[in-house]
């Protein structure tokens, strides 16, 4: 019975520590991905003048986090920098029109 | 039946040709590029807004909308913080490059009193050419390196030549030529245009909340706004030049600014200073 349940423990540890070992050794891929598609999308803000000093400082944060080795909280920072340089564009995209509607007629 | 329908069918038709027509109109001539039109709206605007303004009071920003602010700055005017820019500025420019040759060898009228001609569009080049831009040029034409756009040295050059032109009407022209046109509508998307994260364009402050609080600030109105550089900012401890006020305007907005003199600042000044045209030079001038 006892050598029952130290088995059932044992299991529910490794159950436990497996998958997140296997977080953590994804979690590093996670991070180039996320970065990556940051900077793309930054890059495009960049062809269309339109880049924001937050979505550089979010991805400087998302590097510093990484070289940390903490890529839960890098990833976090690359996606948020992705969605600041993809808010970025729609924003110089919609610009390209909605000027007008400002201007003093 | 048959007739009726055909009559409905082509009153329709024409309603709609109407319709499109009358939709198109509108729009055509509002995309038509017509800066006098759009000096004389802008200046409609501003004095409509503000009518105890005077139009020439408009170059003195945030003091002309406030009447305390325009008190201390009269005083502040006895003993005004540009001075030693001022000074510095009259020196540099007589001061004789290596080669022997000054700045006033590279402007008309020896640079004296020409600060309201410029931004002008050079139809060589095809592009805007600001005072900050034609000052380093001038210097890199005698074999001296350029100054930085946004630092003391540049801020003092063009203190001394808009002191020497004070009073005088801003006159911008647009010569007929297509790509100069361009640049004024470039310049008029820019300043309209908004960007950074705070999703600010120029016009939110300039033409939305001139006389309105940001902060501490007191906001300027964008009419006369460029007649007034380059200004001591008590907010910098210091001088600015133009480039100065464009680059920190844009990052203040969560904006990632470009290189000073690029197109798009060089446009904006060029539209700003046009519709500016007629009111007085009022630079150097002084900033809360």
């Amino acid at each position: 019975m006892r050598i029952k349940m130290l088995r059932s423990v044992l299991s529910l540890v490794l159950l436990a520590a497996g998958p997140t070992y296997a977080t953590a050794a994804g979690s590093e891929d996670d991070f180039k991905a996320a970065y990556a598609a940051a900077e793309a999308a930054n890059k495009e803000a960049g062809s269309l003048r339109n880049q924001w000093t937050t979505t550089a400082a979010t991805l400087a944060a998302a590097k510093k986090a990484a070289d940390a080795g903490d890529f839960d909280k890098a990833t976090a920072s690359a996606k948020e920098a992705e969605a600041l340089a993809k808010a970025s564009i729609f924003q110089a995209t919609s610009e390209k029109t909605r000027w007008k509607d400002m201007e003093i007629r | 039946m048959r007739p009726r329908s055909a009559i409905y069918l082509a009153s329709a038709a024409l309603a709609l040709a109407a319709l499109t027509l009358a939709g198109s109109l509108p729009s055509d001539a509002a995309d038509k590029i017509d800066p006098v039109a759009d000096a004389k709206a802008f200046r409609k605007f501003f004095t409509d807004k503000f009518p105890k303004v005077k139009l020439e009071d408009f170059v003195n920003g945030p003091y002309s909308m406030n009447e305390d602010l325009y008190r201390q700055w009269q005083e502040k005017e006895q003993f005004p913080p540009y001075e030693f820019s001022l000074e510095m500025g009259k020196e540099m420019f007589s001061k004789p490059f290596k080669n022997g040759k000054t700045y006033a060898d590279c402007f008309p009228n020896g640079g004296i009193g020409v600060r309201q001609n410029y931004p002008y569009f050079d139809e060589k080049e095809g592009k805007v050419i600001t005072l900050e831009l034609a000052l380093n040029r001038c210097r890199e034409a005698n074999g001296e390196a350029p100054y930085s756009y946004v630092r003391d040295e540049m801020a003092a050059l063009t203190a001394y030549m808009a002191f020497t032109s004070r009073g005088k009407p801003m006159d911008i022209k647009i010569p007929n030529d297509p790509r100069a046109l361009a640049a004024y509508e470039n310049g008029k998307e820019y300043f309209y245009t908004r960007r950074g994260q705070l999703n600010f364009s120029c016009a939110t402050c300039h033409v939305q909340s001139p006389g309105e609080r940001i902060r501490a600030e007191i906001l300027a109105p964008a009419l006369g706004i460029v007649n007034a550089m380059p200004i001591y900012r008590s907010e910098w401890s210091g001088m600015g030049t133009t480039s100065r006020r464009f680059t920190t305007c844009n990052s203040q907005i969560r904006g990632v600014p470009f290189s000073p003199q690029d197109d798009e600042y060089r446009n904006v000044e060029y539209y700003l200073s046009y519709v500016s045209n007629g009111l007085p030079i009022s630079g150097p001038g002084a900033r809360p």
